[in-house]
């Protein structure tokens, strides 16, 4: 399955809404389409857009309510744009044995924001996981698809500052 | 044509794969000595990439390239001491290895033949260097994970150079599909996912099945918060997975598989479709597989957040493009699954035992585990334990083995007080059961189940009463809302839980909430409902004293339930004033220099004050 990247492109809509539609016609046929292309739509745009609900629908003839109805079903799609660093705090059982929920309090108070907002820069959208399989290191949070470990509410503030200068915090220095 | 120099290779029979596999071992003779670094999710999150390029730079410069080699290996097991590298010649293990590290690993133990004794993993007061004396390997039975640690994971020759891909050309050349479903059934393997139900029984029903359209299924979608097994696998040792499906598509007479994994794991996507890549272009899937005339093509289908689609009828749902929602049975999936055919789905770890149970034989396999639960069992050891982490024991090995001598025993100074396993379906074991077997009957008899194999230890700084509100509202997010028991059922039961963590709890909330468990267990469509009201009904029956004190005493003994904690500042406080200027609620009063004190009115019991102190002066209770 081709794995579809963000476009970084600087591309403008009508660029990426082209992409999309080439990328539903080749999944047209598959069964079970819908699921792939609403992931594809998710990692090209950020987000779901509404022309391209529009355009998913006509394509690949499935009701515009079915097809809101599985993005709003499932927590990995979203229909706002979210921010350019997506902070998922882990909140499976180890990390919340580990005091996750402190680490989220800690977030909250720093972004100023609650879980599902986006920060008005639009750098930081804050989400909650419920576990990425990497309990052995736990309290986890992911920013993007970076996974920091052991993380204190004392050091959150480091981690942020460094997707604020688009430096990722040294792993090592994690703990 | 020297075989082991061939990116790929079409193998056409048995008698290709006959003589890969000869010309791969042959090659390794001569081979260099091997560096196994890990490279499984938890140890790349600490850093083993920048480990692998120290040593790839060291190794050049100190012009051994000829002599020693690198491997980027699956999931050794040991997460919480990772990165973890294992010098194969003479067994040593490092733990926590940073890149600055390496420089001595060199010269010091490769060139000058000693170890690095500051990097070796301390077992009481001494130093251990073999990996096998190591309490946590040796106490361990590595089956389903025989091959995690030792190949690389994108590399097919590896697998096939440790027997991978002879247990499918045993069963495609010798053996008729009763012949592997007898094989299973005698195995006495159960399926790994949670429910446990007999492997062999659910392949019988679905080869007894009439239509020429089959499905088979694997279930990576690891919900479990807690559970990393089948991460581990996907990303350690995906051709297991792939054989294993294989093997069962045959078996049930299935020509079309799916992978069904969760979207959290971007790492473990991408191994498994180069390790399906890799076995489609050597002829291991596909048409014709080995000139036997079988077909089985595999494809990879992401989850997209949400834990239902782990249930089997929710997972089929999903693939068919749809919302999880899952469906009545029966009929059953074997019956009417996938787009209405006849459907088997079994767990990542299930599926990988597979190769192994055929190449042993099942009477061989059955002799390990218990008289109803056969085989070894995959657990991922979390939470308050010394060393978390990946852990393979054969089915009935005591909870007090895991914990203590594999897992070290408990990380804090505090004292063990329960082990939750089985996820949101699943219960706690105090303390008077550490020596529990862990076998799916007698965790059944404690008011848990064996689940998925996530098994976090908790301590005496655990609210249990807090425990189980967490699992409500993990079921409460999750649940798909179909059925009213399980939507309304687990919001009843979490608003009554909530109001005892809050404080203002009467003790009918009790009875109140075994009532409405029995209701939801016996009334939800799928197993999620059903077992959302496991942690509550095992904290009950294990913990009772506590949510009594919650509800007659206003009293949270560990100081976590936030309503019922009081903050208090001690005589040591010298006025410094810092507690005060972080209350985000301006509840601390005092002049520099003075003692402080807190207005417990206007506490929101935030906690700020406590993680800013840096005197020790401010506690809770």
């Amino acid at each position: 399955m081709a794995k579809v990247e963000k476009c970084s492109c600087g591309s403008d809509d009508e660029g990426l809404m082209d992409r999309l539609v080439e990328i539903i016609f080749s999944f047209k046929d598959k069964p079970g389409a819908l699921i792939p292309v609403l992931q594809a739509t998710q990692s090209l745009f950020g987000f779901i857009p509404q022309e391209a609900i529009l355009k998913i629908s006509e394509i690949l003839n499935e009701p515009l309510s079915k097809v809101h109805g599985v993005i709003t079903f499932y927590s990995f799609f979203s229909l706002k744009p979210r921010g350019k660093n997506l902070i998922r705090v882990c909140l499976g059982t180890a990390c919340y044995v580990q005091g996750a929920n402190e680490v989220l309090t800690a977030l909250k108070q720093q972004l100023d924001i609650e879980i599902g907002e986006t920060t008005p820069d639009k750098m930081f959208t804050l989400d909650v996981g419920r576990c990425f399989g990497a309990c052995g290191l736990a309290p986890i949070i992911m920013v993007n698809d970076d996974v920091h470990q052991w993380v204190k509410p004392s050091g959150v503030k480091k981690i942020l500052t460094g997707y604020k200068n688009k430096k990722v915090v040294n792993q090592e220095e994690g703990k | 044509m020297i075989l082991t120099e061939e990116k790929t290779l079409l193998l056409k029979s048995d008698a290709d794969l006959q003589a890969l596999y000869k010309a791969i071992l042959k090659s390794k003779e001569k081979n260099s000595e091997k560096i196994f670094i890990c490279a499984g999710g938890g140890c790349i999150a600490s850093g083993s990439k920048k480990v692998k390029e120290a040593f790839v730079k060291q190794i050049q410069s100190a012009g051994l390239n000829e002599k020693v080699s690198i491997m980027e290996t699956g999931c050794l097991g040991p997460c919480a001491i990772g990165p973890v590298v294992v010098i194969e010649k003479d067994d040593t293990f490092y733990q926590k290895v940073r890149a600055q590290d390496v420089k001595d690993i060199v010269e010091q133990h490769l060139i000058g033949g000693k170890v690095v004794e500051s990097l070796l993993h301390p077992v009481g007061e001494n130093k251990v260097a073999k990996k096998s004396e190591l309490p946590f390997f040796k106490n361990q039975d590595k089956q389903v994970l025989r091959n995690c640690g030792k190949i690389d994971p994108t590399e097919i020759k590896d697998y096939i150079s440790c027997g991978g891909y002879q247990a499918l050309s045993k069963v495609l050349t010798s053996m008729s599909s009763e012949q592997v479903v007898q094989e299973v059934s005698i195995s006495g393997l159960r399926g790994r996912g949670g429910a446990g139900f007999p492997t062999g029984t659910k392949w019988n029903f679905a080869r007894k099945s009439i239509d020429e359209t089959k499905y088979i299924l694997c279930n990576a979608d690891e919900g479990d918060p807690g559970a990393f097994m089948d991460r581990s696998i996907l990303e350690g040792d995906p051709h297991s997975i792939i054989e294993g499906m294989a093997i069962g598509a045959f078996a049930i007479g299935s020509s079309q598989g799916y992978v069904y994994v969760r979207a959290e794991y971007p790492l473990a996507v991408e191994r498994l479709q180069i390790a399906i890549e890799q076995a489609r272009s050597f002829g291991l899937i596909g048409e014709n597989i080995l000139g036997t005339g079988f077909n089985l093509d595999l494809e990879i289908r992401k989850g997209s957040g949400a834990f239902v689609c782990g249930e089997e009828t929710a997972l089929i749902t999903s693939i068919e493009g749809n919302r999880g929602e899952p469906r009545p049975r029966p009929p059953f999936p074997a019956e009417k699954g996938l787009w209405n055919k006849p459907t088997v789905l079994n767990n990542v770890e299930t599926f990988s035992n597979i190769p192994f149970l055929i190449n042993v034989g099942g009477a061989k396999f059955a002799e390990k585990g218990t008289e109803k639960s056969k085989g070894t069992k995959i657990f991922a050891l979390a939470g308050t334990v010394k060393i978390s982490g990946l852990v393979e024991v054969p089915v009935g090995t005591p909870l007090r083995k895991l914990v203590y001598d594999i897992g070290g025993g408990i990380s804090t100074s505090k004292k063990f007080k329960a082990a939750q396993i089985g996820g949101p379906s699943g219960g706690c074991i105090p303390a008077e059961h550490l020596d529990v077997p862990l076998d799916y009957e007698s965790l059944n008899k404690l008011g848990a189940i064996m689940g998925s194999g996530g098994l976090i230890v908790m301590d005496e700084s655990n609210c249990m009463v807090d425990v189980a509100r967490f699992f409500l509202e993990f079921v409460q997010d999750e649940s798909c809302g179909k059925c009213v028991p399980c939507r309304e059922g687990t919001a009843r039961m979490k608003q009554i839980v909530d109001r005892i963590c809050e404080g203002k709890g009467e003790m009918k909330d009790l009875e109140e909430l075994e009532l409405l468990a029995i209701t939801v267990t016996n009334s939800s469509l799928c197993g999620l409902g059903q077992t959302a009201p496991n942690p509550v009904l095992s904290t009950l029956r294990h913990f009772k004293e506590e949510y009594i004190e919650h509800i007659r005493d206003k009293k949270c003994r560990t100081a976590v339930c936030k309503e019922l904690i009081v903050f208090e500042i001690l005589d040591v406080c010298n006025g410094c004033q810092a507690c005060k200027k972080v209350c985000p609620v301006e509840a601390i009063l005092g002049d520099k220099k003075q003692q402080h004190i807190i207005n417990t009115e206007l506490c929101i019991r935030c906690g700020l004050c406590l993680s800013t102190c840096k005197f020790d002066a401010i506690v809770k209770y």
